[in-house]
């Protein structure tokens, strides 16, 4: 049993360098001699690297777009014979200098895969090792894994003896759910789904929020064309600061609003009839994730630039969704900010993140025909839904609260002045 | 009657029942624990502690009294005596000592421990007769964590001479003859630390080797061992009577009577699932266990079991990986046993760890051996007998199983279980360095000479 590296062929015409468009195998994967690793592209043909050996993939020594030099290694992989290092043999007629007629039809109809779909096990449906053979992994992979909601039994291990690494599992993520296949014909049949673990937990907040807090929702319409022009000239010139969505906006403006309505950034402990007005605002963020609903907390949020903001906001999305968040991560928001993103429908009703008292929905931006007293003339228009619970909110302060926070995203600078709104 | 309510009520206190109520606690659950007897069971009261504490005395007494008899070591010293009584009260020290550390952190995870017998009404409810005048519990969860007792046997009822663990771990004086019915780890942990006692020893086993569980490779050391220390063992015998000094067993060759001033019976642990209204729910069982699902539910909705209760292998760390995953569940969190490997050690002499398959419980995979008569630690601690063992997957070099017999080794059960639970392969052991001279050594050994590159061989 021998381990070699396969390396990059000189594909000729003094082509010192090639990118590397496709895989065709990943670690783990049994190939045999002569079947294609991967396709690469010089600067005038996609060519296949077939496999020396017959044996088993160890690695992968380039993520596709990558470009890779001539004589470095593509591929280690463990085979029956001797190990040692080698460079793969191709048949190129270089001479041919028309892509067309060099490239291989298969490769060159196809689109240059994702990089990140691309990666080891990219959520295949079906199991990467046989019936009933158990998977392998560390605990803490095994908790991770249990706790997003995977099922280790779909997962192929890059490791040792098939080992599931944390790698493998980042592959899991950056792939997303896997597409299911769409047939034709009739349907049969149902599946029991249990509800448990954060589906659970989800479901109990939700109830626990729906039937204990009356809530009240407003509805507001706002023209953020302002706020949009601001926030393209901010991340024109952010340099390498992390792009800024709608949401560090948002942000801002609640921690600004709040100073005028401080009732709103509070907990209602109704057992014991105490309201608790909080001067620190802990935004909760709703963020989707692939096990269900979590709210990681933007702690600080009055005392975060638009920047920081936008990168912290970043940080915890991707804790959450990786199944990372640290528990202090996902508790102690004193309101909550809901968004669907591109998906963000006209109005929505959102339900209040129990104890708060307030939480505001962010509905999708359009570009709409409005009067201006004369004409109709196009603005980007955002709608905003906010809930308030209403055996402590009157309707009149979540009225007043929502027009301020229209006047400040139609004002956009008021939002970052020290005056009173 | 008094009323009570939780989210999450646990019967017994032994470590299934303590430990779930803890992370209970911790994960801010509601929570009750109820104990008849005292905090710890089994385990902390008359299993675990106590018997290594009388093995560590039984050893102390061994090592003077060998010494007395002279040694290549070089030292003098007079032949020792024990007062038993006194070994008895630094034993129930060191168990009151944890049983009143384990009361401690249960307040200190705001668990509230209720005094008394719980007696089961349905699946949600429990009364308990408590100092105060009885009590009656409800609860979204309920924990059945009431452990095992010693198994009898007819012929050999408990009480006067006839022993069971329980007053074998308190005795007053060591007995001049003993009989130890039942060669499995109690029996001989028992036994042998009599025999190192100058106790008189037979132990007497049905089936045709001691530690039936285990290979006879395993065992060997073990057997050789006791020889050493005089123990005579009877195997394929079963223990038919006991008349004032002589227990009758009939064998092979026919009725035969051992002499005996005491027989200590220990044939085995039953679990506790009767007389406390726990047959009234009709919950599905597993010959006479409890039978649970990977996250240790019973057949009835909210009703959980942990422990000994829920069958084999009966040891206190599983009852407490139980313990906590249950709390964990009914706390809310996405979780199931997924373990790939429990330990297991029998502190006989010298010790023996298990952990994962065992050779013959795998046939395809290969084996490799690894002596302490090739580990300098072992030299110079005056017992090189012994050795570790690792089966593995001959492909893969995946570790499957690993087991040791020798003096000491019980500490190397944590280094085994971390092996099969990370998926270890021969050669994540083989290239990790091992501290010098320790007997942990041989575990990287045995790595290496799997993978044909064994150093010290
Ligand atoms: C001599 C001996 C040595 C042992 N050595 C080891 C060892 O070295 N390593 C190891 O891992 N294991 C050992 N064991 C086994 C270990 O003690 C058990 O596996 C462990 O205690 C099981 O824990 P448990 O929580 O399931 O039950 P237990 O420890 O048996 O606890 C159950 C508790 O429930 C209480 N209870 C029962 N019914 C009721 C009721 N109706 N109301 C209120 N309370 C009730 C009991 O009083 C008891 O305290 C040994 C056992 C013995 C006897």
């Amino acid at each position: 049993m021998g381990v070699s590296n396969i390396r990059v062929p000189d594909v000729g015409e003094g082509v010192a360098e090639v990118e590397l468009v496709e895989w065709h195998v990943k670690p783990g994967d049994t190939v045999k001699e002569d079947d294609v690793l991967a396709a690469v592209m010089t600067d005038k043909a996609t060519v296949e690297i077939p496999s020396l050996y017959t044996g088993t993939i160890v690695s992968l020594g380039a993520e596709i777009g990558e470009t890779v030099a001539v004589g470095a290694t593509l591929v280690t992989i463990e085979h029956g014979g001797e190990g040692g290092d080698v460079t793969a043999e191709i048949e190129v007629e270089p001479e041919q200098d028309t892509p067309a007629e060099t490239a291989k039809p298969a490769t060159a109809s196809k689109p240059v895969p994702n990089p990140a779909v691309a990666a080891p096990a990219s959520g295949s449906a079906r199991a990467p090792r046989a019936e009933g053979v158990a998977p392998l992994a560390s605990p803490a992979v095994r908790a991770r894994a249990r706790n997003a909601g995977i099922d280790l039994r779909q997962v192929a291990g890059s490791g040792p003896a098939g080992r599931i690494t944390q790698g493998d599992l980042d592959a899991v993520f950056a792939a997303g759910p896997g597409g299911a296949s769409t047939g034709g014909g009739k349907r049969q049949g149902s599946e029991d789904i249990r509800i448990i673990g954060l589906r659970r937990k989800i479901a109990d907040r939700m109830a626990l929020a729906n039937s204990r807090i009356p809530h009240i929702t407003v509805i507001e319409e706002i023209d953020v064309t302002a706020l949009e022009d601001l926030r393209a000239t901010m991340n024109q010139t952010r340099g390498d600061k992390p792009k800024l969505t709608m949401l560090p906006f948002v942000s801002a403006t609640l921690c600004r609003a709040l100073l005028t309505h401080p009732e709103m950034n509070a907990h209602f402990d109704d057992d014991a009839g105490v309201v608790t007005r909080h001067n620190p605002v802990h935004i909760g963020v709703a963020t989707m994730t692939e096990g269900g609903l979590v709210v990681p907390v933007l702690r600080h949020a009055e005392a975060l630039g638009p920047f920081a903001t936008a990168s912290e906001i970043a940080r915890l999305a991707e804790a959450a969704r990786t199944g990372k968040a640290k528990r202090d991560e996902l508790s102690g928001s004193t309101i909550t900010i809901t968004s669907l993103g591109p998906l963000g429908a006209l109005a929505t009703t959102p339900i209040i993140n129990h104890p708060e008292v307030a939480i505001l929905g962010i509905n999708k931006m359009a570009v709409r025909p409005m009067w201006d007293g004369q004409q109709f003339v196009p603005r980007k228009m955002m709608n905003i839904s906010a809930s308030f619970d209403h055996r402590v909110i009157d309707g009149w302060d979540a009225a007043s609260f929502v027009a301020l926070v229209k006047r400040l995203l139609e004002n956009p600078a008021m939002i970052f002045m020290e005056v009173e709104a | 009657m008094k009323h009570e309510s939780c989210k999450i009520l646990i019967i017994g206190a032994g470590p299934g029942g303590y430990v779930c109520a803890i992370r209970a606690g911790q994960l801010g659950l509601d929570t009750i624990v109820v104990e008849e007897a005292r905090a710890g069971g089994t385990c902390l009261n008359i299993g675990c502690i106590p018997s290594k504490a009388l093995i560590h005395a039984a050893e102390e007494f061994h090592v003077a009294a060998h010494l007395a008899a002279g040694n290549d070591l070089g030292i003098t010293t007079t032949a020792p005596a024990i007062d038993l009584r006194q070994t008895v009260a630094w034993k129930d020290g060191i168990v009151k000592r944890l049983t009143g550390g384990v009361g401690t952190l249960l307040k200190k995870a705001r668990v509230r421990s209720i005094a008394g017998r719980a007696q089961i009404v349905d699946g949600k409810t429990v009364d308990v007769e408590t100092a105060d005048g009885p009590l009656r519990i409800t609860t979204e969860n309920l924990v059945i964590a009431t452990g095992s007792h010693p198994q009898t046997i007819p012929a050999l009822p408990f009480g006067g001479d006839i022993l069971s663990s329980t007053e074998a771990l308190s005795l007053d004086a060591v007995p001049a003859r003993l009989a130890v019915v039942g060669g499995g780890y109690i029996g001989l942990e028992i036994g042998t630390a009599m025999a190192k006692l100058g106790a008189q020893v037979t132990v007497v086993e049905a089936a045709g080797r001691i530690l039936p569980q285990y290979d006879a490779e395993l065992t060997r050391p073990v057997m050789q061992r006791l020889e050493a220390l005089g123990v005579t063992v009877l195997c394929n015998a079963r223990a038919e009577g006991f008349e004032t000094g002589h227990l009758v067993v009939a064998t092979d060759d026919g009725p035969q009577k051992i002499a005996a001033d005491k027989v200590l019976v220990t044939v085995g642990r039953a679990p506790v699932t009767q007389g406390f209204g726990l047959e009234d729910l009709g919950l599905t069982m597993t010959g006479r266990h409890l039978d649970v699902d990977d996250r240790c539910r019973t057949s009835m909705h909210g009703v959980y079991a942990i422990g000994d209760v829920t069958g084999d292998p009966m040891l206190a760390h599983r009852a407490m990986a139980q313990g906590t995953l249950v709390a964990e569940a009914v706390a809310g969190y996405r979780t199931n046993w997924d373990k790939r490997a429990i330990p297991a050690v029998c502190f006989t002499d010298p010790e023996i760890v298990t952990v994962g398959l065992l050779p013959e419980e795998t046939p395809d995979s290969a084996v490799a051996m690894f002596p302490f008569a090739g580990n300098g630690r072992a030299m110079t601690l005056g017992r090189d007998d012994g050795f570790v063992r690792v089966v593995y997957d001959a492909d893969t070099e995946l570790v499957l199983g690993i087991q040791a017999v020798g003096a000491g080794v019980s500490e190397l059960a944590g280094e085994f279980a971390l092996a099969l639970e990370m998926a270890a392969t021969l050669t994540d052991i083989a290239d990790t360095v091992h501290a010098h001279p320790t007997l942990g050594e041989t575990v990287q050994e045995v790595a290496m000479k799997g993978l044909g590159r064994a150093l010290h061989i």
